[in-house]
């Protein structure tokens, strides 16, 4: 069935590209999306292996969507804290909720012109009810909502952050 | 004793977690409140105007939010379905509009009459009402039944297990929920969770 969803969309894509052909600016715009990101899609027993480590690495795992404004507020600190840190064994996941449909002409699109270099895949499974508990007992499921884990604990966090808040979470991490 | 230390924090942190989760908003089985809030057509409505209805299916929902806007046409048909079993839909707009006007009273006038909502969509303001909810989210449902004590809380959640697409929904949370409480039968899931967008202070 995923696979068959995931054709319904390349055909989709493809067959879209036809009317925008008489739109020259639209076209290159559209080839550039495709050609310099590749997206990686998940369900959440696929995303499971980005939710825990046996590394000594602490991984700050933030849940968003480009339609979710505080979480797009809050995306550069995450890019800084990810920069800062990258020596400190420190590494920032970006887990998108953005629906499918919208990967093509949002999501895409946003990671480019935001040049982000955190790691960001996306997360498409819709039986929330049985994922949501499993990313933590006391995540009601809005968003954002930020995991920071290492191989020995983990901190869970339904709220908004400030860059400074963000790296406080982190040192305790590091000590 | 460091493992008595070890056992003391341990409570500490489950305690303060469950504190957490729990102090904010009803839990199934408290008592919600009644309001009295401003619906599109101008007119202020209470739970108490209800006279004839056994509960309500109170649901927080705003025009931004891609998964409330997801789920518009399924609370419009929960409407439609249970409004005349007794069980009518009452929308309510909890986010602050000076950080969303997209869900400010004109914009919910011009959205409910766009989709032809036949139930109330009301604006949470001074946003008193959603806090003693404890909703965190839109879109996030609460189904109240009425009682001697008060409207008693039924189910808190989400409206089903498909958010991208109706006709591929396993299962229908609310409506399981509202049939059983029509015939008087034991809710069988009372709490489920969803992603939804939070709310705006």
């Amino acid at each position: 069935m995923r696979i068959l969803t995931y054709l319904l969309i390349i055909l989709l894509v493809s067959c879209k590209d036809k009317p925008e052909a008489t739109n020259s600016a639209a076209k290159i715009e559209n080839d550039n999306v495709e050609e310099s990101i590749e997206l990686e899609v998940y369900d959440f027993d696929g995303l499971q292996k980005y939710l825990s480590t046996t590394t000594d690495k602490i991984y700050v795992v933030n849940f968003w969507a480009t339609w979710c404004a505080p979480c797009v507020k809050e995306l550069p600190y995450f890019e800084e804290l990810n920069y800062k840190y990258a020596d400190k064994n420190v590494e920032v996941i970006l887990v998108s909720l953005d629906f499918p449909n919208k990967y093509e002409s949002k999501l895409k699109p946003f990671i480019i012109s935001k040049n982000l270099k955190s790691k960001v895949v996306a997360l498409n499974d819709v039986d929330s009810n049985t994922w949501i508990p499993k990313v933590h007992e006391t995540w009601s499921g809005a968003i954002p909502a930020t995991i920071i884990f290492n191989k020995n604990k983990r901190q869970f966090y339904e709220q908004s952050f400030t860059y400074n808040e963000l790296e406080t979470e982190v040192k305790q991490f590091l000590k | 004793m460091y493992t008595l230390k070890t056992f003391i924090a341990v409570i500490t942190i489950v305690i303060a977690s469950a504190f957490t989760t729990t102090s904010n908003g009803y839990k199934v089985g408290d008592i919600a409140t009644d309001f009295n809030l401003k619906n599109v057509d101008g007119k202020m409505v209470s739970l108490a105007n209800y006279k004839n209805a056994k509960g309500f299916i109170v649901i927080f929902t705003c025009n931004t939010c891609p998964y409330a806007v997801a789920y518009e046409d399924r609370v419009e048909a929960l409407n439609k379905k249970y409004a005349s079993k007794g069980y009518p839909v009452i929308a309510i707009m909890p986010n602050n509009t000076d950080v969303k006007p997209g869900d400010n009273m004109e914009a919910m006038k011009a959205r409910a009459k766009a989709k032809g909502f036949t139930f109330p969509y009301l604006m949470d303001e001074g946003q008193k009402i959603y806090p003693q909810y404890g909703a965190t989210k839109t879109p996030h449902v609460y189904l109240l039944q009425k009682t001697k004590k008060g409207n008693q809380v039924k189910y808190i959640g989400a409206i089903d297990d498909n958010y991208q697409d109706a006709a591929a929904v396993k299962t229908k949370y609310v409506e399981n929920a509202v049939d059983a409480l029509l015939s008087g039968k034991e809710i069988s899931e009372k709490e489920t969770r969803a992603i939804g967008c939070s709310i705006k202070v």
